[in-house]
């Protein structure tokens, strides 16, 4: 598992629970280290060995421990970044659906070892989203279910999103765009600010 | 302008920075994030080179004069603050009706969108400016961790340096490993000697032949240490052309004397280097720690190195002994009032 991915868990665990907890989770997990390399690529069965001593320790399932995460990643600000790529995708929330399409290569553009799953998104009528995710990154489905709802407040757009289970192997969320601009999201410009 | 006027609202929508001239070179209209750049007030009747410094072509002094070779690559300069610098070409439009300038920001696009504000609209759908925006987010949000670990690794280094108890350049124990093992000694039940070797005019080497000869004779001088010491017994060198024997168990001042007599006429035998030879000697201090007295490493030290000033003082490519004796016959030396540093 590319270090991103686990330095974004580490940094999920020690925000929302504390760095004891990290800790404890740490040693639980027998990692040896004390924090992830965000640019080292892991074992996967480092991350398994990490979000199964999570769940002991926060007592959550892996799938609501996995969608905490996914929100995690696009609304702390020290995520900023992610969310601002995120941005990139598109004006309002359902030019951000369609831009998901694009959203595996755009992180390749920025980290040529971070492969996601294909995410498939079709409007299947004005406002109604079929997305298909395809089968290769374990608890990729949980964690972009809480990068779906939390986009969506961040666009201030009001969805209604449901987890339709698997079809063909590939994991299937319908996304009901009630209304674009239901509320103020968060603000976003092009430009950072000169930084 | 009836023409232009008709496909004004078409160049609006795929170049929204185009602007629109008449014969004259002046503005009629300007599309929309063009208009954004230009501020408040009226577009129309604008001379294009008042807005705008060509900066290439250079040779080119008026609108019409850039009409009569279309399509040439246009750089310009706002001339107003922050003085955003442009791409663009001209295309005249058929029968004299004036000309379109189609304007980019080139480069200048990270500046432009905090100096203006821009926002994805103001792009044409199929450029590529906010692709590169987002590139160039991408890349910097990807160096950062990147940056850290470098800053990370090198902090590493200095801590592994530090704690290294190698030599790079000889490959014996430096003087950090030395002070340890001399320490751990001391206060031991094992009596040692203890050989302060230091080269003679070592520093001439390195003046004559230069730092790699230099560098060429500690290494030789090294092996051969290596070669006549005992394999358990501890070589360190602890400065320039200084060096440290630890010897445990030896005591027997006949030994000694001709472990250094032998480490000397080694050292001292030419060596080859590059197409020639040249020669180093090598002056040894000798203190014998026989337990029958308490001693703290930097006595022991103290003891050796004077031992070896006698040894220098004698005349060079020879041993001394630490005597009590020698205390008093170089007590300038011992009370601070050292002489010219030996060479």
């Amino acid at each position: 598992m590319h270090g991103l991915v686990n330095t974004s868990i580490e940094r999920f665990l020690r925000r929302a629970y504390g760095n004891d907890r990290w800790q404890a989770v740490a040693t639980a997990a027998d990692l040896g280290i004390d924090t992830f390399e965000p640019m080292m690529i892991y074992d996967d069965a480092v991350t398994e060995a990490v979000l199964d001593a999570a769940s002991a320790q926060t007592g959550l399932s892996r799938a609501d421990l996995l969608e905490d995460l996914g929100t995690f990643l696009v609304s702390d600000t020290s995520m900023e970044p992610l969310r601002r790529l995120l941005r990139f995708g598109g004006d309002d929330y359902t030019e951000f659906l369609h831009s998901l399409d694009d959203l595996p290569d755009r992180v390749r553009l920025a980290v040529p070892e971070l492969e996601l799953p294909r995410i498939e998104s079709h409007e299947i009528t004005p406002g109604l989203f079929r997305l298909s995710i395809s089968p290769g990154l374990p608890g990729f489905t949980q964690v972009f279910a809480g990068v779906l709802r939390t986009m969506a407040d961040d666009y201030g757009a009001l969805v209604m999103l449901d987890h339709r289970g698997q079809r063909g192997g590939c994991d299937e969320f319908s996304i009901a765009v009630v209304e674009k601009d239901f509320a103020t999201g968060r603000s976003f410009a092009l430009g950072t600010g000169g930084t | 302008m009836t023409g232009l006027d008709r496909i004004a609202p078409l160049f609006d929508m795929l170049c929204p920075m185009h602007v629109a001239l008449d014969d004259d070179g002046r503005l009629v209209s300007a599309g929309p994030t063009m208009k954004k750049l230009l501020g408040p007030g009226e577009v129309r009747g604008q001379a294009f080179l008042d807005i705008f410094q060509l900066d290439r072509p250079r040779t080119v002094r008026s609108v019409s004069e850039l009409m009569e070779s279309p399509r040439t690559r246009l750089h310009l300069t706002f001339r107003r603050p922050p003085r955003t610098r442009l791409k663009g070409v001209m295309v005249p439009l058929p029968d004299g009706q004036g000309a379109i300038v189609d304007l980019s920001f080139g480069i200048s696009l990270l500046d432009a969108v905090n100096d203006y504000a821009l926002t994805a609209q103001d792009f044409a759908p199929t450029s590529l400016a906010v692709e590169l925006l987002y590139l160039v987010e991408a890349k910097t949000a990807a160096m950062e961790p990147l940056h850290n670990l470098n800053r990370r690794l090198d902090d590493d280094r200095k801590v592994a340096e530090e704690q290294a108890a190698t030599d790079v350049l000889t490959g014996l124990w430096n003087r950090r490993a030395f002070d340890e093992r001399l320490a751990r000694l001391s206060g031991g039940v094992r009596p040692f000697a203890l050989m302060h070797l230091d080269l003679d005019r070592f520093k001439r080497v390195n003046d004559t032949l230069g730092h790699a000869a230099g560098d060429h004779a500690l290494k030789h001088v090294a092996r051969i240490m290596s070669e006549e010491i005992r394999g358990r017994d501890s070589i360190a060198r602890i400065g320039g052309d200084e060096f440290m024997i630890l010897l445990e168990g030896v005591t027997d001042d006949t030994e000694l004397a001709g472990i250094a007599r032998r480490l000397i006429e080694r050292i001292s035998r030419p060596m080859p280097y590059k197409d020639r030879n040249f020669a180093v000697s090598a002056s040894i201090g000798i203190v014998i720690a026989d337990l029958e007295e308490a001693m703290t490493p930097d006595s022991l030290f103290g003891r050796a190195d004077l031992a070896l000033y006698a040894a220098k003082s004698a005349g060079r490519a020879d041993h001394r002994f630490y005597d009590i004796a020698l205390e008093h016959q170089f007590e300038s030396r011992l009370d601070g009032t050292e002489p010219a540093r030996r060479a």
